[in-house]
């Protein structure tokens, strides 16, 4: 019987460094550190240099500073007395206002788009896909900048809503379209509309507690309940009781033209119009196709499997289709939804008052901190990236198919 | 039993009927319309409900288009005209006629020598010839007077063809040489000119020396045989570091603006060469770059510097060396994470700081740089994607076929991972050439910072849709002819029939 040779014993040489596969990642892996730690030391002591010879130092001092200037949209008090820091909270409001409205109203006429692209109709199909090509094979900057100068330019002037004026208010008189901007009634909070709040949210916890009950119920004993009915009910009703039980407390006030603007009501800037729609309509042109996509991802196999079981075209879009599709859809949308927050950075090109104008603007112009100003803007903007990420990234995993 | 049935039926028909036609309601256009527009009462609806829209959009852009005006000086003339004429709305496309230049290709200045000496040259010869209005001592305003008065005369379209020649030959050679990689009917040969493109492209539109983008060409060439020769001699890795070195010992102080080198041998090559023998164009700063040009020429230098960058990056995302990905990842979540802008902020105003004290370089050369990095990392993510849909079996073939890290990559996996990422590659390079239109929040005369311009002007302001609908047009021009290419290469490069 053969013995078992022993492989013979290698001792290291120096070449295997660069040889030998085993090695070798390491090799590359510290020459990589090492150069990287090169480039930063590099770049660190040319910002030290820099900074130093024009006098510069690095401090975030400046936050705490007043700003000096004032912001047209706050979401928040703010006064030019105000501190730097606060003025780019404010602003991070603002970007954070307009990404939020632009993600639903995008998703929207997304949703609609996509769907009416694969109708059966040829001609809403034709629209369809002219408005999709259109909207994404041109930049963005010129939407914003055409809907800013329809806003701007096409609308009356505050003037022309005199008597005998030639524009007039829409919506029962409730709304004024002007070249200022937008005027839509303010609600006013009276006394008892704290009540009036709180039994219209109890309601809707009521609501979700019903599907819940009837999910239950429906599995436990196979009895459905009506709940879109019931729903409704409770959607309106108790709000409604409330209401009225309290007197009325809440009551609207009008915009109304007095000298030669607007009084009352509140004044959403034509800035803050022009962007919000362009990023929607923008946005929506991509999630149109993503919802398209998602919809031809689900095989006709589905379909006529739920048919076979006996379902309904509606119950089997709501329980086979769209649970397939969604797992196709949600990711790239949700990346719709961080593009569109990056996007919004383009505020710039109307003046409205975002992170990127105070913060990563007038603040930056004044203090003359732009490493600092830019760093924090950055971060700003990574972690609202990471954070979305990280939910997209929670949501793959509890869709992913479990396989092996 | 059939001679009895024969005998007993008076008549049978022994030939075949012709098909009788379809009846009315259900041939051609008829059909066609009530299949596709009135299939049930609410598709009928829904088609009467946009047919109502299309009259009503087309009812007011139409007639505002088609009598639009096209000869006026400024928008007060075109309304004069459009009340002369009697019209309630009309486009004043007049802009466009008389500034179209300026949109395509912003400051960049004309090649007036060439247009006076060959369409003017009587005028030229009574100003007293072409010394006497270009030469050195000629007075500035009257060649000002002169130049505007040639131009005025010879019309926009000569000005166009010849006085803007050089970027319209760059990109007439653009087409050649991108054709053969998009088009693999086209002999191969053609794409050694491509790889030759970019040295012609930037002497064509910077100008200046021939000898400066033949020397860096040259010195390339040379370098790349360097590292092949050490190659042959002893192993990949010491020729890759071979052609390091090389590239390091000639280009360390490759362009005139960073007097860092060690070696600053291609100046002075370049010098030499050119008192040897000057041949060049008249040298043109980046500053007067403009117009769509800006967009073609950042959209093209960002498309091809950032798929082998991003290549590169996704390669090293996946890679299984930790330090290598981590770096990576890092690069690729900070470069996504953050806006184009704000990028384009820090490239205009910081990176003076990172940068050794005393240089200071072109800002189109910065924007470029900003611009692939960001396109790089979109690039990296997608073509990732690529590489994770490919099945590992894949992977473990070209292993199991002995092949390299980098052979297995290029010979196996790439061409099939970049086959599938087709479609998000040139979504990406949409995104890039749309991008393009934020450098005029650095200072950049982009198409868009140029109806700016031109609104800023007595005779213009107040123009907003004519100028938006042209700059609109021309860039959807081109996205739309890259989408299209990708449909048709996925089409080309399909090769699972399904």
């Amino acid at each position: 019987m053969a013995d078992v040779t022993e492989p013979p014993r290698e001792s290291f040489r120096l070449s295997q460094l660069l040889y030998d596969s085993r090695y070798r990642s390491l090799t590359i892996q510290v020459v990589a550190a090492m150069l990287i730690m090169a480039l930063l030391v590099e770049l660190v002591d040319n910002t030290v240099t820099n900074l130093a010879a024009l006098g510069k130092d690095i401090g975030f001092g400046f936050l705490w500073t007043t700003a000096g200037y004032d912001i047209n949209q706050q979401l928040i008090p703010f006064s030019s007395q105000d501190t730097h820091a606060r003025a780019a909270v404010v602003g991070i409001l603002n970007t954070l206002l307009v990404a939020f409205l632009g993600c639903i109203l995008a998703t929207v006429i997304g949703v609609l788009a996509g769907v009416l692209r694969l109708s059966k109709n040829w001609l809403i199909a034709r629209i369809m896909t002219v408005y999709v090509e259109a909207m994404r094979n041109t930049p963005l900057l010129i939407w914003i900048l055409i809907v800013f100068a329809v806003m701007t330019e096409a609308t009356p002037q505050p003037r022309e809503f005199r008597e005998g004026g030639s524009a007039s208010m829409i919506l029962w008189d409730s709304v004024a379209i002007s070249n200022r901007g937008v005027y839509i009634p303010r609600p006013v909070w009276a006394e008892g509309s704290g009540l009036v709040v709180a039994v219209f949210l109890l309601s809707i916890v009521g609501i979700f507690a019903l599907r819940w009950y009837a999910r239950r119920r429906q599995e436990a004993t196979g009895q459905q309940l009506p709940v879109l009915w019931i729903s409704l009910g409770l959607f309106f009703v108790p709000a409604l009781l409330a209401y009225f039980v309290m007197g009325r407390p809440v009551s609207l006030e009008y915009p109304e033209l007095g000298g030669f603007n607007f009084t009352g009501g509140v004044q959403i800037r034509n800035s803050f119009i022009a962007l919000w729609l362009a990023l929607s309509l923008y946005t929506s042109a991509f999630i149109a196709e993503i919802v398209r996509a998602g919809i031809l991802a689900v095989s006709k196999g589905q379909t006529e499997a739920s048919f076979a079981l006996g379902l309904q075209p509606n119950r089997t879009m709501q329980l086979i289709i769209l649970p397939q599709a969604l797992r196709v859809i949600i990711p790239p949308l949700i990346s719709q939804y961080l593009n569109l927050t990056k996007n919004s950075s383009l505020a710039i090109a109307v003046g409205y008052m975002d992170v990127r104008s105070t913060l990563g603007g007038i603040t930056i112009n004044q203090t003359g901190r732009e490493l600092e100003g830019m760093l924090l803007l950055g971060i700003f903007y990574l972690i609202t990236s990471l954070i979305i990420s990280a939910l997209m990234n929670l949501y793959n995993s509890s869709v992913k198919l479990k396989e092996r | 039993m059939s001679d009895t049935h024969a005998h007993s039926v008076a008549f049978a028909r022994d030939t075949m009927l012709p098909p009788a036609p379809p009846p009315p309601g259900e041939t051609g256009a008829i059909r066609w319309i009530r299949e596709n527009l009135f299939s049930s009462w609410s598709n009928g609806l829904l088609t009467i409900v946009s047919i109502y829209l299309i009259w009503s959009i087309l009812s007011a852009i139409l007639p505002w288009t088609l009598q639009g005006i096209w000869d006026a000086g400024s928008l007060g003339e075109c309304r004069a005209i459009r009340d002369e004429r009697g019209l309630s709305t009309a486009a004043c496309w007049a802009v466009i006629n008389e500034r179209w230049l300026q949109i395509l290709f912003g400051f960049y200045p004309t090649d007036n020598q060439l247009l006076a000496s060959w369409f003017y040259s009587d005028e030229l010869a009574a100003a007293g010839g072409l010394e006497a209005v270009f030469g050195p001592g000629s007075n500035s305003t009257a060649r000002i007077e002169f130049i505007a008065a040639m131009k005025a005369d010879i019309g926009n379209l000569v000005v166009f063809f010849f006085g803007y020649w050089r970027p319209l030959m760059a990109l007439a050679l653009l087409v050649v040489a991108v054709a053969p990689i998009l088009y693999s009917s086209l002999p191969r040969k053609l794409l050694w000119f491509s790889l030759a493109y970019p040295f012609v492209a930037v002497f064509l539109l910077w100008g200046g020396t021939i000898w400066g983008p033949v020397s860096v060409a040259v010195g390339l060439v040379a370098a790349i045989l360097v590292g092949r020769v050490v190659a042959a001699a002893s192993g990949a890795l010491l020729g890759m570091l071979a052609g390091i070195v090389a590239v390091l010992a000639i280009f360390l102080n490759p362009l005139p603006f960073a007097d860092i080198g060690l070696f600053p041998l291609l100046p002075h090559v370049t010098g030499v060469l050119n008192a040897a023998m000057p041949i060049g164009l008249e040298a043109i700063p980046s500053d007067d770059f403009g117009g769509f040009m800006l967009a073609i020429i950042i959209g093209t230098s960002g498309i091809v510097l950032s798929l082998p960058l991003g290549i590169v990056l996704a390669l090293g995302r996946q890679s299984s060396m930790p330090l290598i990905k981590w770096i990576c990842v890092t690069f690729i979540e900070v470069i996504r994470g953050v806006p184009l802008i704000v990028w384009l902020f820090t490239a205009s105003l910081l990176l003076n700081y990172f940068l050794p004290p005393g240089t200071n370089f072109d800002l189109l050369l910065r924007v470029i740089i900003m611009v692939t990095l960001f396109a790089s990392a979109y690039l990296a993510e997608v073509v990732r994607g690529g590489l994770a849909a490919l099945p590992k079996g894949q992977y473990e073939a070209a292993d199991s076929l002995g092949l390299d890290y980098w052979k297995a990559m290029r010979l196996i996996v790439l061409p099939q991972a970049l086959k599938i990422s087709i479609p998000g590659i040139v979504n990406t390079f949409i995104g890039l050439f749309k991008d393009t239109t934020l450098v005029v929040f650095i200072g950049l005369r982009d198409p868009l910072g140029l109806t700016n311009a031109i609104r800023a002007t007595a005779e213009w302001n107040g123009i907003y849709w004519e100028l938006y609908i042209f700059v609109g047009l021309l860039f959807f021009v081109f996205c739309f002819f890259m989408s299209r290419y990708s449909m048709y290469l996925e089409r080309k490069l399909q090769t699972d029939r399904r």
